[in-house]
C-alpha cells in the first residue's frame, strides 16, 4: 500500500472510531432517560472496566493461565488491596508496574 | 511533578493544571504502551508520518497496535476499517454512560471532547465526575494531556525502532491493567456492582477464548449490565 493510501485508511479508521465515541453523548447529553436505561448506564464503568481487565490477567497468547508464573495475576492482588485500601491512583498503577518488575526479576 | 501538583493547587485545584495533574497515570500508562505501537508500526513498514497520524487521527490503544499489525500483513483498507470499528464499538456504551454528565455542553464542545474518549480518559472522566461537575478547561486538560503522551509515545517509539524492542522487563507492559484496576475498584459502590464486574470480566475471559477476539468486551459489559439492572430490581421487590 502506497503511503497516500494507507493515510486515506488511517482517515477511514479515524471516522469509524469516532462516531461511536461521538453520537450517544451528542443526541443523549440534553435528554432525560429513563430511570431504566439511566440504571443500565451506571453498570457500565464497573462492568468494561472488568471486561478491559480480565483477560489481561487470566489469558496469555489466547489460552487460559492460572499458573504460578503468571506474574500479571499475582501483581494483580496486592494491586486490589492497595486500590481499595489507599484510593491512591497513581500509587497503585506504581505498585502495580513495581511489582511485575520484580516478579519477573525473580521468576525469570 | 512536585511542581506541577503545587501549580495544580495554587489554582484551586479546579483549572488546567490541575487537569494536567489528574491524567499523570494516564500518562505513565500511555507512554509504554504509545511506544510499543510506534515500534510496531516501524517493524510494520509504516512511514513516520502515518505512524503519528494514526495517534492522532484513531487515538485507540488496542485499535492501532491491531491496525499497525493489519498494515504489515498487507490487509486490505475495508479490513482495517473494519476491524477498528468493532474493536472501538465498546466506546458506543462509555459515551452513553458519560452523556448525562455533559448536560448543557455546547455541541461543539460535546464534539472535542467525544473526540478523545478512550477506555482510560472514560474511566477517569467518571470517577471525576461523580461527585461534582469539574470545569471544562480541567475536563479538557486531561484528554489534550492524555493524547499527547500518546502521540509522544509512539513518535519515540517509531524513532527508537529497531533499537529496543521490550519493554517488559521494567514493567512497564502492566501499566495499564495497573490504571484499570486503580480505576475499577472506586467504581465498586455496591455489592451489586462487585457481582456484575466479576461476572463482566468472566464473560469477557470466555468470549474471548472462544474466539470473539474483537467484540468480546462489549458484550460482556452488555450482558452484565443488564443483568445486573434485573438483579438490582429483583433485591428492590424482594426487600419490600
Amino acid at each position: 500500500m502506497d503511503e497516500k493510501l494507507v493515510f486515506l485508511t488511517i482517515c477511514g479508521m479515524g471516522v469509524v472510531t469516532y462516531l461511536p465515541r461521538l453520537l450517544p453523548m451528542l443526541l443523549l447529553s440534553d435528554r432525560r432517560l429513563s430511570p431504566w436505561i439511566a440504571r443500565w448506564l451506571s453498570f457500565v464503568p464497573a462492568t468494561v472496566l472488568a471486561a478491559l481487565l480480565a483477560p489481561g490477567l487470566l489469558c496469555r497468547d489466547g489460552v487460559f493461565t492460572l499458573e504460578w508464573d503468571n506474574v500479571f495475576l499475582l501483581a494483580a492482588i496486592p494491586t486490589f488491596l492497595v486500590a481499595w485500601r489507599f484510593k491512591s491512583f497513581f500509587g497503585t498503577v506504581a505498585t502495580g508496574m513495581g511489582l511485575v518488575a520484580l516478579g519477573r526479576f525473580f521468576f525469570s | 511533578m512536585k511542581k506541577l501538583k503545587e501549580l495544580a493547587q495554587k489554582k484551586n485545584g479546579a483549572g488546567f493544571w490541575s487537569g494536567v495533574y489528574q491524567a499523570l497515570p494516564i500518562v505513565l500508562g500511555y507512554i509504554p504502551v504509545g511506544f510499543a505501537y510506534g515500534v510496531l508500526a516501524q517493524k510494520s513498514g509504516l512511514g513516520l508520518f502515518n505512524t503519528v497520524a494514526m495517534s492522532v487521527i484513531v487515538f485507540a490503544g488496542s485499535a492501532q497496535l491491531i491496525g499497525a499489525g493489519l498494515f504489515g500483513a498487507a490487509a486490505s483498507p475495508f479490513t482495517l476499517i473494519l476491524t477498528t470499528f468493532v474493536v472501538n464499538l465498546r466506546h458506543l456504551l462509555m459515551s452513553a454512560a458519560l452523556a448525562p454528565k455533559l448536560r448543557g455542553w455546547k455541541k461543539w464542545q460535546i464534539a472535542l471532547f467525544g473526540y478523545e474518549l478512550t477506555d482510560e480518559t472514560f474511566a477517569l472522566h467518571t470517577m471525576r465526575m461523580a461527585r461534582r461537575t469539574p470545569q471544562k478547561s480541567q475536563t479538557f486538560a486531561v484528554n489534550i494531556t492524555a493524547q499527547s503522551s500518546w502521540v509522544f509515545g509512539s513518535l519515540i517509539g517509531y524513532l527508537a525502532g529497531g533499537q529496543i524492542t521490550d519493554v517488559r522487563p521494567v514493567g512497564l507492559d502492566f501499566a495499564l491493567p495497573a490504571m484499570f484496576i486503580a480505576l475499577l475498584v472506586p467504581q465498586v459502590v455496591q455489592p451489586v456492582y462487585l457481582m456484575m464486574a466479576i461476572l463482566s470480566g468472566g464473560l469477557s475471559v470466555a468470549l474471548y477464548l472462544l474466539g470473539f477476539s474483537q467484540s468480546h468486551v462489549i458484550i460482556a459489559t452488555m450482558v452484565a449490565a443488564t443483568i445486573g439492572v434485573g438483579v438490582e430490581q429483583w433485591m428492590k421487590n424482594s426487600s419490600s
